[in-house]
């Protein structure tokens, strides 16, 4: 993990020269959930796994696994809404707040 | 044997760029620099480079490619003027920040309004807080030798901060003198290649450049960055030893010309200092009065102690500003000189003139008027005009 070695306590010597990250796919260990300010729920009853949801997710927060969409990762959805707007089934509603 | 020729200033640059060969090459036309890119751009066309010209659509995307392919690994510049170095406003700051040692070989002209294409350091004056080192030159010879010296510093591990090459437009840029060039392999040799530890290109390591810094992180990173300027004083002072022991010219942060017994002191940029120089030599001839000049070379890192131990024991001090900050106050140089000064309780008058702006000529005689004024400031003890323009037609 990156963070074990640069985070929020660690002093300005220790930082990386300019920024630059040595290492790819760093954006996992940021938790970009916080920023929500509604939430997507997902009603599996509703759910035909059309998967139509998966690619307009702008931080790949539905998982795919055996062609089947898992729970959101609410670590990292941001709460944008586009997967409840794309929905044709109504499996996917927005709730106020985290 | 150093090599004898006569070139103009874009010439002298375009040249050193030929001796050094670097990778990538992306730039757009802007008087008075564009003749750097269209002679590298013949250099190319002629087979006798191999670096790679990038035909951009502005300077904004001229700065652009030339980060990315610094941030690629490739040795990278680009060249430009006013109003086209005010378009890449935003990406000075990104490759000072990224740490990006990049050169910029800038042609001072005015900025736009009024519309002028002539000579004052308002363009990289006010690139002053970017985080480039900036580096200035009196004649053809000193931009060539600048330049020379300018990737080693910029590429220093300890320093790694992007570099700008400055000189007079048209008055150094287009006027043609004689020149001693270095050898193509003792240029090679004291250039070297560049070999970044890190760069995107490295199949190896996979690696991010400029990420987004939250509050938590802008503070180191600038501070970091504060540090590499502070290095860069002293690889700036290393890089010009190694090229005195190459040349025999000798370089510093300053030149100080008919210092040592002076008591009346101009402080200048740039080409005018030649005709400041001249105005000595005549007073001191004719009258044997104590008048010297000292010639500021390197502006970022500011060297505020050397500046201020050089200056301390002044009668009176005429700093000249090339540029207007607007303050309604000191221009840039005035500021910032005046501000070392007080660092060491130096009792000398000072003043601050403004002179040369948009080409605006300054001869010789304007410098005896100052040198009179730097007397009678110091008989009298009496600043009448603490900031004035040289050469202002007024009623």
């Amino acid at each position: 993990m990156i963070s074990d070695r640069i985070n929020e306590k660690s002093p300005w010597q220790d930082i990386t020269e300019g920024n630059k990250i040595y290492e790819a796919a760093t954006s996992r260990e940021f938790c970009t959930g916080e920023w929500r300010t509604s939430t997507p729920v997902f009603d599996g009853m509703k759910c035909k796994q059309c998967l139509l949801c998966v690619p307009v997710c702008p931080d790949s927060s539905i998982p795919v696994k055996d062609q089947r969409r898992m729970a959101f990762d609410l670590d990292h959805c941001k709460g944008c809404g586009i997967c409840a707007k794309v929905c044709p089934f109504g499996a996917i509603t927005m709730r106020e707040g985290k | 044997m150093a090599i004898r020729e006569r070139l103009s200033g874009n010439e002298a640059v375009a040249y050193a760029i030929k001796q050094i060969n670097p990778d990538v090459m992306p730039a757009f036309p802007i008087t008075p620099s564009t003749e750097i890119p269209q002679y590298v751009a013949t250099y190319i066309a002629n087979g006798e480079i191999d670096t790679e010209f990038i035909h951009v659509e502005s300077e904004h995307s001229a700065m652009s490619a030339t980060l990315g392919a610094c941030a690629a690994g490739a040795r990278a510049l680009t060249a430009t003027s006013s109003c086209g170095m005010a378009l890449m406003w935003e990406e000075l700051y990104v490759a000072a920040s990224d740490r990006l040692p990049i050169v910029l070989a800038l042609v001072n002209r005015a900025l736009t309004g009024p519309i002028n294409i002539n000579a004052d350091h308002s363009d990289s004056m006010g690139a002053r807080d970017s985080g480039w080192i900036q580096i200035y030159a009196e004649s053809n010879q000193e931009v060539y030798d600048n330049f020379l010296q300018a990737f080693p510093i910029a590429e220093h591990k300890d320093v790694q901060l992007p570099i700008m090459i400055c000189q007079d437009g048209f008055i150094t840029s287009h006027g043609v003198e004689n020149i001693l060039l270095v050898e193509d392999d003792l240029v090679k040799e004291f250039v070297g290649e560049r070999n970044p530890e890190h760069y995107l290109l490295n199949p190896n390591e996979k690696m991010s450049v400029g990420p987004y810094a939250v509050s938590n992180y802008y503070m180191e990173t600038k501070k970091a960055q504060r540090e590499a300027m502070n290095n860069a004083k002293r690889v700036i002072l290393e890089m010009a030893e190694r090229f005195e022991k190459m040349t025999g010219r000798k370089y510093g942060f300053f030149e100080e010309y008919c210092m040592d017994d002076a008591e009346y002191a101009v402080v200048i940029i740039g080409s005018a200092a030649g005709t400041c120089k001249a105005a000595i030599d005549e007073i001191r001839q004719t009258t044997g009065k104590k008048v010297g000049l000292l010639k500021i070379r390197v502006f970022r890192p500011f060297p505020e102690e050397e500046i201020a131990l050089a200056l301390k024991d002044m009668k009176a001090i005429a700093i000249l500003d090339r540029s207007e900050m607007f303050s309604a106050t000191s221009g840039p140089l005035g500021a910032e000189v005046r501000a070392a000064l007080y660092g060491v309780k130096s009792q000398a008058e000072v003043v601050n003139y403004f002179y040369g702006l948009g080409g605006r000529d300054i001869t010789v005689d304007d410098f005896k008027v100052v040198y009179d004024k730097l007397e009678k400031i110091a008989e009298t003890g009496e600043i009448t005009d603490m900031y004035d323009y040289i050469g202002l037609r007024s009623r």
